[in-house]
């Protein structure tokens, strides 16, 4: 409240006026940012330091080191930092288990994106057309799948599919015959019987937390879909189908595009749920991309330059998708 | 009302007329979609239900042969053995909640300031580089953790902040500001530019401007820009794990319940009990700002 009192008459022979000469330090800088038109720039400078550090400076860090034979030696001096050209890429190029973590994680990507796109936008659909009471009873489950850390959610889905008393195992042998029952289940290992059962427990957790995202962003997205316009539809004779097909697709396509880029950028880097459901790094048959970057670099002998090369064939892959999001993103208006 | 309508047209009051059809068709229909909503929050509340009745249950129900929805018998037991850290073996899960509590304040605090500049900056000001601005952040929030953690790792061992949770705290704040900025624009533009305007005409500096009128009227906005740095920092896995190595007392919760999870003969009652209290903040976190998230994931992420 002081403040309050004594400041304004100090400011008042401030910035807004003539400086007057010989003034205090402060009031120059002030006069400077003025007359430069510095203030965004100082406004952005700690956000520009903080991302140039921690998410730039690494990025150029780790493509020098794809071009190197960066490993344990070389962090402690004992060897000399070596280039070795395309070294570390020919060698990941060659590298069968490369090319089959490549696989897996390409179809891994396409199985949970079709499927989260899939299951969110129908629950998003039926948020819609619900009461206000069961919305909010389905919205709030929803909201709590999506709510649930993913580590939490790997470790529960690796119980319920666990061969020593998980539920799933249990259900299965329990059913009919004529539904893929068999007592062949009892005690089946998904996470370690190869990629198929293993990335299917991986699909099913991923589609469970994501969603809930798609449906609420769909949900967002009806809203915004004229109530005139499927009604004039329906008065031509259109049913909910082709209602949807011919009007409300159409006009939710920018925000299917950046749901559909933004789902394909994160089931491609599953790393917490793939890490935590195939057993660490114990089992190589059953890599994704990301678990095989990670056990390049950090499984002993560490070889950062492997590491790193993957790093770049990652995100360069990711950039390539993200041009795609950027654009759908610029389209819609989003830098206005 | 309804009697003369009856003495006028006796015959057809018992057949079903177009309009009682069409209420008769829309009942079933409303039931129909009813009961598919009641399955799909049953399904998907599912696995969270199982979690929380397995760190109920006593291990013999556990490993049952004939599984239980409910605990016959519940017990604290998975709970308490957790609490004392004799479950896990590196102490009590408070120490990791309150390591977990430590980062996640810390970086929602520093991401929330460092952001709330950045758009107004950006909100605010037309200048030379705010589109690319704009789109370096919409291109660094897609770098995937996996590909900095190499260069990380190493950075962060030669600065001595490796096994240490402040050096968490600066990856995860610099990790939100993307999304926090992105987001937290939208909430300054809708501030009106007036009230400022006639602050300034009343004397104030910018600094008081910006404390007086903007803070508070951008709080809302705040609120639904922490929650994400929230998540950031509470869930974060890969940096922790690898920063963390071995330093027991130092883990945060995700690393707690990874290194019980991971270290073999495998207690699911302990470790449900474990990622159950994981679980718990953050849940009921996100029910408290349910509405505001739901406007906040819409201005973030739809539109951006």
């Amino acid at each position: 409240m002081v403040d309050t009192i004594t400041n304004p008459p100090a400011r008042a022979a401030g910035p807004a006026r003539a400086p007057r000469p010989g003034r205090v330090p402060a009031g120059r800088a002030r006069a400077l940012i003025r007359r430069y038109r510095l203030a965004p720039y100082l406004l952005l400078l700690p956000s520009m330091v903080a991302i140039a550090l921690v998410l730039l400076w690494p990025v150029v860090q780790v493509t020098l080191y794809s071009f190197q034979n960066y490993g344990l030696p070389q962090t402690d001096g004992a060897a000399p930092v070596q280039w070795i050209g395309l070294g570390n890429f020919t060698a990941t190029f060659a590298d069968p288990e490369f090319w089959l973590a490549l696989r897996i994680t390409v179809l891994f990507a396409a199985a949970a994106v079709t499927l989260t796109l899939l299951a969110g936008t129908l629950v998003g659909l039926l948020l819609h057309q619900l009461g206000r009471v069961m919305a909010g009873l389905v919205g709030t489950a929803a909201l709590l799948a999506w709510a649930t850390p993913p580590v939490s959610a790997s470790v529960l889905f690796y119980w319920l599919f666990n061969p020593d008393g998980g539920l799933v195992d249990w259900s299965l042998a329990r059913l009919p015959h004529w539904l893929v029952g068999s007592t062949n289940w009892a005690g089946f290992n998904w996470t370690t019987t190869g990629a198929l059962p293993a990335y299917t427990v991986v699909t099913v957790l991923v589609v469970w937390q994501g969603f809930p995202f798609i449906a609420v962003s769909v949900l967002a997205g009806l809203k915004t879909v004229p109530a005139e316009l499927l009604e004039a539809a329906r008065v031509d004779g259109a049913g909910a189908w082709h209602g949807f097909w011919r009007i409300t697709f159409p006009l939710l396509k920018p925000i299917f595009l950046v749901l559909l880029l933004l789902s394909v950028i994160w089931d491609f880097n599953v790393f917490t749920q793939t890490y935590l459901l195939t057993g660490g790094l114990g089992n190589r048959d059953e890599f994704n991309l990301s678990l095989y970057l990670y056990d390049k670099a950090f499984t002993f002998p560490p070889s950062y330059g492997l590491g790193g090369a993957l790093a770049l064939i990652l995100t360069v892959i990711l950039l390539i998708i993200t041009v795609g999001y950027v654009r759908a993103s610029v389209r819609q208006g989003a830098l206005s | 009302m309804t009697a003369p309508t009856l003495r006028i047209r006796p015959p057809s009051i018992r057949r079903p007329g177009p309009r009682t059809r069409a209420r008769a068709v829309r009942k079933t229909k409303t039931f129909s979609l009813n009961a598919v909503g009641v399955l799909v929050a049953l399904v998907t509340l599912f696995p969270i239900f199982w979690m929380i009745s397995t760190a109920f249950k006593p291990s013999q129900e556990i490993y049952s042969l004939t599984p239980r929805l409910l605990p016959a018998h519940p017990t604290l037991g998975n709970f308490s053995a957790v609490m004392s850290g004799q479950a896990s073996g590196i102490g009590s899960v408070w120490l990791f909640f309150r390591n977990s509590l430590l980062v996640t304040v810390s970086t929602v605090v520093l991401a929330s300031l460092i952001s709330l500049l950045a758009s107004v900056a950006v909100a605010r000001f037309r200048f030379r580089f705010r589109a690319s601005y704009l789109i370096m952040l919409l291109i660094v929030q897609m770098i995937p953790g996996q590909a900095l953690i190499i260069a990380l790792f190493l950075d962060f061992d030669r600065l001595n902040l490796l096994q240490s949770l402040p050096g968490l705290v600066l990856v995860y704040s610099a990790q939100a500001l993307p999304v926090s900025i992105w987001m937290l624009r939208n909430f300054v533009a809708t501030v009106p530019r007036e009230l400022e305007e006639a602050a300034a005409v009343d004397g104030a500096g910018s600094l008081r401007i910006f404390w007086r009128i903007l803070f508070p009227l951008v709080a809302p906005g705040l609120v639904a820009t922490s929650i994400f740095s929230f998540i950031t920092a509470y869930n974060e896995f890969i940096v922790a794990l690898t920063f963390l190595g071995q330093a027991h007392s130092d883990y945060t919760l995700p690393i707690y319940v990874t290194f019980f999870f991971t270290r073999g003969g495998a207690e699911w009652g302990p470790i449900m009990a474990a990622s159950t209290l994981y679980t718990i903040p953050v849940v009921l976190f996100f029910l408290i700002v349910q509405r505001r998230m739901t406007a906040g994931l819409v201005a973030g992420a739809v539109k951006g």
